[in-house]
């Protein structure tokens, strides 16, 4: 909605940025980077960070941080995991209860936050310490394994026609919506459409669209509108832009705070979800260190720590970039250490550049 | 090194210092003797603050022109420490002190007794404890300076000046914000430190105080030095006389007004002073504001203005007692919060519209629409059409530049993005709108545009209360003019009475009281 040639600049270095990331694998993989096969698996790996760095980027922007997602996630796949086992649930209330509790965990912490003013950092610090005590708690130390319908959520692939079909409306959206506004947003919107059809086909030529991909393109959608389309979302740019403008502006700050937490909550449980079927299993360290990898990515798409600036299509691609990096090491057989060490240095350089940015304004 | 008695200390020979386009000291010469105390007057923005920071080192060197002397040589003074290697000790308003830091730590900051590598704290205590008998206070050196009362931290950096051989103190306001005991107190030891050959340059807008301990007095008037003589010859009148001295120009006069029916009551308003809990910030203020007039809120800096449209607000950030009502509504409590100010159609713009009117890297459109976003939403959702056209209206009628809205409003001019802070709250639609230094920093151009706005607004109804400490403005604006001093009530003027000359009596109307025996 806010376009400015800044964002658009930004835009513009991430993308080339990933491309050149891209390029160097395929030439270096000889071609297995890009093949059908490996770009499937890409796409579902970078889901469940990508579903955790879109609801981080709104948090990111009222000016607040999350450090529980990752065990949150965990914990609340395990929860839902031992309902559909243990206890006997249906798969449909199993999956139900984790983004509810999330939700309830979310805005508890947000309370924290906003109400008795304990810094986000702490709070969720805390919060992170005690999911990953509970999921330890509530495990006993053994692996979960859900029943097999659990695992869809993670592990299924569109039927084809359902995808082409689901595609042609997307790209109808796209298109009007292109027409609604003009200029550079217009190319943009008519870009991502016309680059749908490329992705549903690669993503054909092997499985098909992953299941979790969908769930993402939904959670994205919704949450840019949630963002720039509702008095919540520019409430959350305007209260990490400028607490005390906001405040005088009468904007409701606290109920904001828990409102975002909550939202978070509620993401972790679908990414618990979704991270619980994929492995097919419920482990005690499952989630363990995501809440960093949703922070990074979220930064390196632009996403400003000092809030008041970042978009969900930003934290995407941020989320893309670092999937890419631990994919295509891993085919090129680099020793794993070398994976966070280039993945830190390439989130350094991310913000060095926003910032020298920043200093030519 | 002990100059001749008489001598002067310290010179400034045709001192001339530009902010971007504004002169903000224009040619001042001004001199400071040892053994006197030299008071330095001026209202709001006569140029004390930059007079000070230029003598103090804080403005360098170079960045402004004309000539300082120091004992009758040249001295080019490169930053603060320079100052302080040449005898010259500036105590601002705000103590650099370091709060968590004990006393004898920070009497000795930055020139720490050290050997070897180490620090020698039997040293350390030996010389705080010098220091503060120099001051005759008498503390704990280990406790923490954050502990002390705001008094006894201004005679710790009184003592740590000292403790560096100063021998020209510089002190802005230095009693206004210290309740009486520390005020008379901290009177006597300058005293005190005047015998014993210190000089001291003195600002202060207490004009009772400056004629009991001045010798000489120096008044500045939009950047030049009006008035210098001894105080004997300054009396307190002619004293106003020289601060006002300023033609009320620029100002065209204004259609009259038609006032409707009262539409802001406020009654015994107090409000605790958040940083100094032993006095209060407003005290006991009671107007009747009614439709289509302006209330102007006279006063000086620190009298309590923006405190008390903050209060009113619901935005105090400590206890506020006594009541309002809003035109035929009810009596009622203080707000607690800008949200229960908003619904009851009450709107503030603040002083500080970086700070707390804008979002910077928010657009136009959205720091426009800040405050009623809610009422833009259909099914859930922002209708963007709408707000669009809502908020173009309101920038059209201040005539924003540019008419985008896209922008970050940051890349605004200051004038612009006042006129979106302003169009934000008319958009809100209020019916008193509390407005703080509305022209603060703007260039004339848009000035004329806000006061023309203005006129419109009251015409149409809406009630003002104006801060604003450009006088001629305040008074050209103002129906009835309210003044306060050290947050108390001290005159409400009608149109004919408020002269400058009237506004500056009420405000520096300050009681002083008898120096215990």
């Amino acid at each position: 909605m806010t376009t400015t040639p800044r964002l658009d600049w930004r835009t513009l270095t991430m993308v080339l940025a990933l491309v050149v990331i891209w390029v160097v694998f395929a030439v270096t993989t000889e071609g297995t980077f890009l093949s059908p096969r490996n770009l499937g698996l890409l796409a579902r790996q970078m889901s469940i960070v990508a579903l955790l760095a879109s609801g981080m980027v709104l948090v990111i922007v009222a000016g607040q941080i999350d450090l529980s997602v990752g065990a949150m996630s965990g914990l609340l796949g395990a929860i839902a995991a031992v309902a559909a086992t243990r206890l006997g649930w249906p798969v449909p209330a199993a999956y139900a209860l984790a983004p509810l509790l999330g939700m309830a965990f979310g805005a508890l912490q947000g309370t924290l936050v906003a109400r008795l003013r304990i810094p986000p950092f702490i709070v969720t610090l805390g919060g992170m310490l005690v999911f990953q005590g509970a999921l330890l708690g509530l495990t006993r130390g053994i692996t979960v394994t859900p029943p097999p319908a659990f695992l869809v959520v993670g592990q299924t692939y569109l039927p084809r026609g359902l995808a082409w079909g689901l595609q042609a409306v997307v790209m109808l959206a796209l298109v009007r919506a292109a027409f609604a506004v003009s200029g550079a947003a217009r190319m943009r919107r008519l870009l991502v459409a016309a680059s749908l059809p490329l992705f549903t086909a690669v993503m054909d030529a092997h499985a098909g669209v992953p299941l979790p991909v969908l769930l993402l393109a939904v959670v994205a959608a919704a949450l840019t509108v949630v963002a720039t389309r509702t008095p919540f979302g520019r409430h959350l740019y305007a209260i990490g832009g400028n607490r005390e403008a906001a405040f005088y502006a009468a904007i409701p700050i606290e109920q904001r705070i828990v409102g975002v937490f909550a939202l978070m909550g509620a993401l972790c449980g679908v990414a618990g979800l979704v991270l619980t079927a994929r492995v097919g299993a419920a482990t005690t360290d499952a989630g363990r260190m995501m809440e960093l990898d949703a922070i990074a990515a979220a930064v390196i798409g632009g996403t400003s720590l000092l809030g008041g600036r970042g978009s969900v299509a930003g934290a995407i691609l941020g989320a893309l970039v670092m999937a890419s990096l631990d994919n295509g090491m891993s085919l090129l057989d680099t020793e794993a250490f070398w994976q966070p060490i280039l993945k830190g240095a390439i989130l350094v350089a991310a913000v060095a550049a926003d910032m020298a940015g920043r200093g030519r304004e | 090194m002990i100059p001749a008695a008489g001598a002067p200390r310290l010179e400034l020979i045709g001192v001339t210092k530009d902010f971007g386009g504004v002169r903000a000291l224009d040619g001042v010469s001004f001199d400071l003797r040892a053994g006197e105390v030299h008071a330095l007057c001026g209202e709001n923005g006569a140029g004390k603050s930059t007079l000070l920071k230029v003598l103090s080192g804080f403005h360098p060197a170079g960045s402004w022109t004309g000539t300082l002397r120091v004992d009758g040589a040249d001295v080019r003074l490169q930053g603060i420490r320079d100052a302080e290697r040449h005898g010259i000790a500036l105590i601002a308003q705000e103590l650099a002190l370091v709060p968590a830091l004990s006393v004898e730590a920070n009497l000795v900051l930055g020139r720490e007794p050290v050997r070897r590598g180490l620090l020698q704290p039997a040293v350390m205590r030996q010389r705080a404890l010098d220091a503060l008998a120099r001051v005759g206070l008498q503390v704990d050196p280990a406790r923490a300076v954050g502990e002390l009362g705001v008094g006894q931290r201004q005679l710790v950096e009184i003592a740590r000046a000292l403790s560096q051989d100063a021998r020209i103190l510089v002190l802005d306001e230095p009693t206004a914000s210290l309740p009486d005991s520390d005020a008379q107190r901290l009177l006597a030891l300058l005293g005190d430190l005047r015998a014993r050959g210190t000089a001291i340059l003195y600002v202060s807008h207490r004009l009772d105080e400056v004629a009991r301990l001045a010798d000489r007095i120096t008044v500045l008037r939009d950047g030049r030095t009006v008035a210098s003589a001894p105080a004997a010859e300054l009396p307190r009148d002619l004293l106003i006389t020289h601060m006002v001295g300023r033609p009320v120009d620029d100002h065209r006069p204004r259609p009259a007004r038609a006032p409707g029916p009262v539409a802001l009551t406020v009654r015994d308003w107090t409000m605790a002073d958040p940083a100094r809990p032993w006095r209060n910030a407003v005290e006991g203020v009671s107007f009747r504001l009614h439709a289509g007039e302006v209330l102007g809120v006279g006063g000086l800096i620190g009298a309590g203005r923006t405190a008390l449209l903050a209060s009113l607000f619901g935005a105090a950030r400590s206890p506020v007692t006594g009541s309002l009502r809003l035109g035929d509504a009810p009596e009622r409590a203080p707000f607690r919060a800008p949200r229960e100010a908003v619904a009851a159609g009450l709107a503030l713009v603040n002083e500080d519209r970086r700070r707390q009117g804008l979002v910077p890297d928010a657009s136009v459109l959205d720091n426009l629409s800040l405050a009623t976003l809610p009422r833009f939403v259909r099914r859930g959702l922002l209708d963007d059409r709408a707000r669009r056209s809502a908020c173009a209206e309101q920038a059209e009628s201040l005539s924003v530049r540019p008419a985008d809205l896209t922008p970050p409003v940051v890349r605004l001019s200051g004038g612009n993005q006042q006129k979106v802070v302003l169009g934000r709250w008319r958009l809100a639609g209020p019916r008193v709108l509390l407005l703080d230094e509305p022209t603060r920093g703007i260039d004339v151009g848009a000035r004329a545009l806000i006061h023309d706005w203005l006129e419109r607004l009251c015409a149409q109804g809406l009630a003002v209360l104006l801060v604003s400490s450009d006088l001629p403005e305040l008074l050209a604006l103002s129906d009835r003019v309210l003044v306060l001093a050290q947050g108390t009530p001290t005159a409400l003027l009608d149109r004919a009475e408020a002269t400058p000359e009237a506004v500056l009596a009420a405000a520096t109307h300050i009681p002083t009281p008898e120096v215990p025996a």
